[in-house]
């Protein structure tokens, strides 16, 4: 079978088991839109939200909601045993990897979709005034989480205390991520936009994304093996 | 390595001994007079710690690509010797610069980054630990993913503090200071040297008795 063809199919299955039961989705976007919520009680004030905390705030509620998102995305495998069955087949193991990323995106993409528009209501950021741009870094900067936190939370899936273990290993790797999300962010939130700015962070991003899509395939196959 | 453990052990204790004379001799920088002195400890643990780290990552990716024991074993001690030299230098940077700069920490270039790898592979000897059977290979990658991480810390960093003032309060070395300095940063690596060999011999003997264990119980 061609790679793609396994990358089609593997996320068809995730798909339709999580159509079916939608519990990750309703989860993690419960759980992202608390985060906001959370977020607007500690940092506005008389009605009025502290200055420049839009975009952070904003992505910590994606790399949170992201985290658990990850951890559900291989419980699910588990659970059954199913994660044996899928190393077991006769398929390229970069596949698995690949049609899990896809997976993890699409569930962080329908997150982001509300998440957006209520920081950007709770905060009065004008998050829409730059919106192409904004949602270049949303897609870059949800592929390099996503790309790190697919590959550990793969690794994870078979190792003792999981749960406490994916943040803490993803968190200090995906720092950049959070640091380029967020700087990119607020230079198009700023009263006076600087879109230069925000696209010199952009690069930055999508290298990070080259490098470790690169190395998550290489390492791969000779981690997920016993 | 074996022959070698006991005279290199001397030698290294010998300059450890010798190292506060040399650092007492050494001129007084012209700013920060004594507390600079600080630094001939402080710059070699960080030398030591990021070759801890290199050294858990080279290490990684041969025992990931080979799958050789022996490469795990010097993962670890690599990883080891960043966490525990990085504390030495997270203790003494901020010591340091409450003195120098009048605050504890500063969000530059080179303590961001330092911070944000021992927080690596302090994560990374927690896979380790609490991981169960089987953590070596998920721990290589994590040591990879993290050296590859370095250069993208450095820069996103770099240029998130460049909104913020600048720091330029590195010295310059005077050439008193010089000879002091890399004394200092010889006897450090000289001390990795001998805690790696100590270390993977003490990782070996254990995978060894391991083996002997599971051949006794068959």
């Amino acid at each position: 079978m061609s790679f793609l063809r396994v990358v089609w199919l593997l996320m068809r299955k995730d798909l339709i088991i999580e159509l079916r039961s939608r519990e990750i989705l309703y989860t993690t976007l419960f759980f992202a839109v608390s985060c906001v919520l959370v977020f607007a009680f500690g940092f506005v004030r008389e009605g009025q939200p502290m200055e420049d905390v839009g975009a952070g705030i904003l992505w910590i509620a994606v790399a949170f909601s992201g985290t658990l998102a990850l951890g559900r995305a291989f419980e699910r495998e588990r659970q059954s045993e199913t994660m044996r069955a899928l190393l077991m087949a006769p398929v390229d193991r970069p596949a698995l990897y690949v049609a899990k990323l896809i997976g993890v995106m699409a569930l962080m993409a329908a997150v982001e979709v509300i998440v957006v528009p209520l920081v950007a209501l709770l905060f009065q950021a004008p998050l829409f005034q730059h919106l192409p741009m904004l949602l270049a870094l949303l897609l870059a900067g949800t592929v390099g989480f996503t790309a790190v936190g697919t590959m550990f939370g793969a690794m994870l899936a078979r190792a003792r205390s999981r749960d406490v273990l994916l943040p803490v290993l993803l968190y200090p790797i995906t720092v950049p991520v959070i640091i380029a999300g967020v700087r990119g962010t607020s230079a198009l939130l700023q009263a006076d936009p600087d879109p230069a700015v925000a696209r010199a962070w952009l690069s930055l991003l999508l290298s990070f994304d080259v490098v470790f899509i690169t190395l998550a395939l290489w390492t791969f196959e000779p981690v997920m093996t016993d | 390595m074996q022959r070698l453990f006991l005279p290199l052990t001397v030698v290294v204790a010998a300059m450890f001994a010798y190292a506060p004379l040399m650092i007492a001799n050494a001129p007084f920088e012209s700013t920060m007079l004594l507390v600079q002195k600080i630094f001939y400890f402080h710059v070699p643990s960080w030398f030591v710690m990021f070759s801890g780290a290199f050294l858990c990552a080279g290490a990684s990716a041969v025992y990931l690509a080979k799958g050789s024991r022996d490469a795990d074993h010097y993962a670890v001690t690599g990883a080891e010797l960043a966490v525990v030299f990085g504390l030495m230098g997270l203790i003494t940077g901020p010591l340091w610069a409450r003195k120098a700069w009048g605050v504890w920490w500063e969000w530059d270039v080179k303590l961001t980054l330092a911070l944000i790898v021992w927080l690596t592979f302090v994560a990374y000897l927690l896979l380790r630990r609490y991981g169960g059977p089987g953590s070596e290979k998920l721990a290589a990658g994590v040591g990879i993913f993290g050296a590859a991480n370095i250069p993208f810390v450095y820069y996103s960093v770099n240029w998130w503090r460049t909104i913020h003032p600048k720091t330029t309060v590195v010295p310059t070395l005077g050439p008193g200071m010089r000879g002091a300095f890399w004394f200092c940063v010889l006897a450090f690596m000289l001390l990795m040297v001998l805690i790696v060999a100590a270390r993977v011999r003490l990782e070996r003997q254990r995978a060894l008795v391991d083996e002997l264990f599971l051949e006794l119980e068959d």
